[in-house]
């Protein structure tokens, strides 16, 4: 027999399932609050407590110390602002996972993949309002981009792709999670990635594996593209290093996602 | 509605259904009767596109279950054993969002949430979130959140257990009036007396395997420990029964034989042919067929001595 296929509509269920992660998120905002807090709290440490010994060691003038790292430090605190929302994304979908409501959505006819994407849109918007504070927070520390408004575009839609392909990452590690605990773990080499890369304290002022480690992983080009929109230092290559970095972690967390959430409960 | 032949399924080394064969008809009540860890929830599961069935062929509402999930998805409905409602969300909420999935029109959506609140009694608490709500309340939600799709064919996975018996008692009437509307409904449940109430056929699982099957008649005449109670009048009366049935065993306080008997017609003429032959005076006959208690107890221990 032959049945004729029902159609499936994948757009207007991702706005649906966003809808219901949004009000998720305004009933709850602690998470949000708590992903924001975080970087600006490293923020804070790093221009006020170690700004002024770092900035001189950039070979910055003693006094000026502590203005010149919050400009070298601040893209690495936007990282971190998304690398923070990612860790709660993968907390969210770990926890939505275990709800009896994703269940029902399995025996539904809807667009399966849907579920997924209404959980990464939502999170992109966490991400862009979270990084909007952060910088705003930057600025008022001391950070003073030289960025024109081509360049805020062109970092806008530069973090929006970064934030995209790790937001999918997220997807898979919060489903591949047996617990919330697990998901709250999994993201952590994300969170600490930063640090080792060129985002604190330029790569070569560590020791020879360190360094190789340092230039090697994503982060690295992700900053210094970052670094060159917002503070015209030279990109070089690194800004197509990244967005192949990109492209590479969103396209696999896809497929791994999306084989995560059709395999059998 | 649901053809199901040969269903087996196992987890590793673990047979949890091990060749099941149904038939449940169009606008019928079909309740799986099972203890924990029988297989319903598999069974459940498995008719519900859930998980995919090592053996076996099935078609659930006019299409196969293994070659088309999503055209059976389109026709069904299901409640589990867990609730499947958002929590964070308020009840009205969690019914639009159902709306919203099923693609109705806005409005219709809206209106759809509001009859569907009163109906089951929730409307005063629709705008709170369901975190705040009993478990009576969250079951009926979870079934309204079932209903929005107006699916004909509904599953649901063991929907009072937990339940208070006054919430349960509500359950049940809402199950008839779904049945009444010409919803067909296939049920698990644990409890007897809830199969009883409302099944039309009922088949008992045991690990794995269906014991038995039948309307719940059927299955309560199966069993043996139905029995004729016989009151006399005299205890001559009784004395003389006696003497004739052999096999009955006397209550000499109330003058009473109990006689095994299956309950059918064709036992109760034979018996009471006897009496009528030796012209013995009966006061009061009553036919006791077992409970559905009985038959599950007897069906269950007997195959699990078989193993």
């Amino acid at each position: 027999m032959t049945t004729q296929a029902l159609p499936f509509y994948p757009l207007r269920d991702s706005a649906t399932m966003l809808r219901r992660n949004v009000k998720r998120m305004l009933r709850y905002p602690s998470m949000t609050l708590l992903l924001i807090g975080m970087p600006v709290v490293f923020l804070l440490l790093f221009v006020y407590v170690f700004g002024g010994t770092l900035g001189a060691g950039l070979g910055a003038a003693a006094d000026d110390g502590r203005s010149a790292y919050a400009n070298y430090v601040a893209p690495a605190i936007i990282l971190m602002t998304i690398t923070s929302t990612v860790q709660g994304t993968a907390i969210a979908i770990a926890t939505d996972m275990t709800e009896g409501i994703i269940t029902r959505f399995r025996t539904m006819h809807i667009a399966r993949v849907s579920v997924l994407t209404g959980h990464v849109v939502g999170a992109m918007i966490q991400a862009t309002i979270a990084v909007t504070i952060v910088t705003g927070v930057a600025m008022l520390a001391g950070f003073h981009p030289e960025a024109g408004l081509l360049e805020w575009l062109a970092a806008a839609g530069f973090l929006l792709v970064v934030a995209f392909s790790l937001i999918w990452l997220a997807t898979a590690l919060g489903q591949v999670s047996d617990s919330v605990e697990t998901a709250s773990n999994l993201p952590m080499p994300l969170v600490l990635l930063p640090f080792l890369s060129s985002g604190f304290v330029p790569t070569d002022s560590m020791p020879a594996g360190l360094r190789w480690i340092a230039e090697n992983q994503p982060f690295t080009p992700i900053i210094e593209t970052l670094r060159g929109l917002l503070m015209g230092t030279p990109i070089g290559n690194s800004w197509w290093i990244a967005l192949t970095w990109c492209a590479v972690i969103a396209l696999g967390s896809y497929v791994w996602s999306k084989h995560l959430f059709n395999r059998e409960s | 509605m649901i053809e199901v032949s040969g269903l087996r399924k196992a987890f590793g080394e673990h047979t949890v259904l091990d060749g099941i064969n149904l038939t449940v008809p169009h606008g019928t009540v079909f309740s799986l009767l099972g203890a924990n860890g029988a297989g319903k929830t598999t069974t459940v599961k498995i008719l519900s596109t859930l998980l995919g069935a090592n053996a076996g062929e099935a078609r659930v509402a006019g299409h196969d279950l293994a070659r088309d999930p999503d055209a059976v998805r389109a026709a069904i409905g299901v409640t589990g054993q867990f609730s499947a409602v958002d929590n964070l969300l308020t009840g009205a909420e969690n019914l639009t969002l159902m709306a919203d999935l099923h693609h109705l029109p806005r409005a219709q959506g809206r209106r759809r949430a509001a009859d569907l609140l009163d109906q089951f009694d929730l409307a005063d608490t629709g705008k709170k979130p369901v975190s705040t709500y009993s478990g009576g309340m969250r079951r009926r939600l979870d079934l309204a959140m079932t209903l929005v799709g107006s699916p004909q064919l509904i599953f649901l996975d063991e929907p009072t257990t937990g339940l208070d018996p006054r919430s349960r008692r509500n359950m049940w009437q809402i199950i008839r009036d779904l049945v009444s509307g010409g919803v067909t409904i296939f049920l698990t449940t644990q409890y007897l007396e809830e199969a009883d109430e409302l099944a039309d056929r009922i088949a008992v699982l045991d690990q794995g395997r269906i014991v038995a099957e039948g309307t719940p008649d059927e299955l309560k005449r199966r069993i043996p420990g139905g029995h004729v109670r016989l009151r006399f009048a005299e205890p001559q009366s009784l004395d003389a029964a006696m003497a004739v049935l052999g096999q009955a065993s006397r209550e000499t306080d109330t003058l009473a034989l109990r006689v095994p008997s299956d309950g059918s017609l064709r036992a109760l003429k034979d018996l009471i042919g006897h009496l009528d032959d030796r012209a013995i005076e009966v006061d009061e006959l009553s036919v006791h067929t077992p409970d559905l208690d009985d038959v599950f107890l007897a069906l269950t221990t007997v195959s699990s001595k078989a193993r």
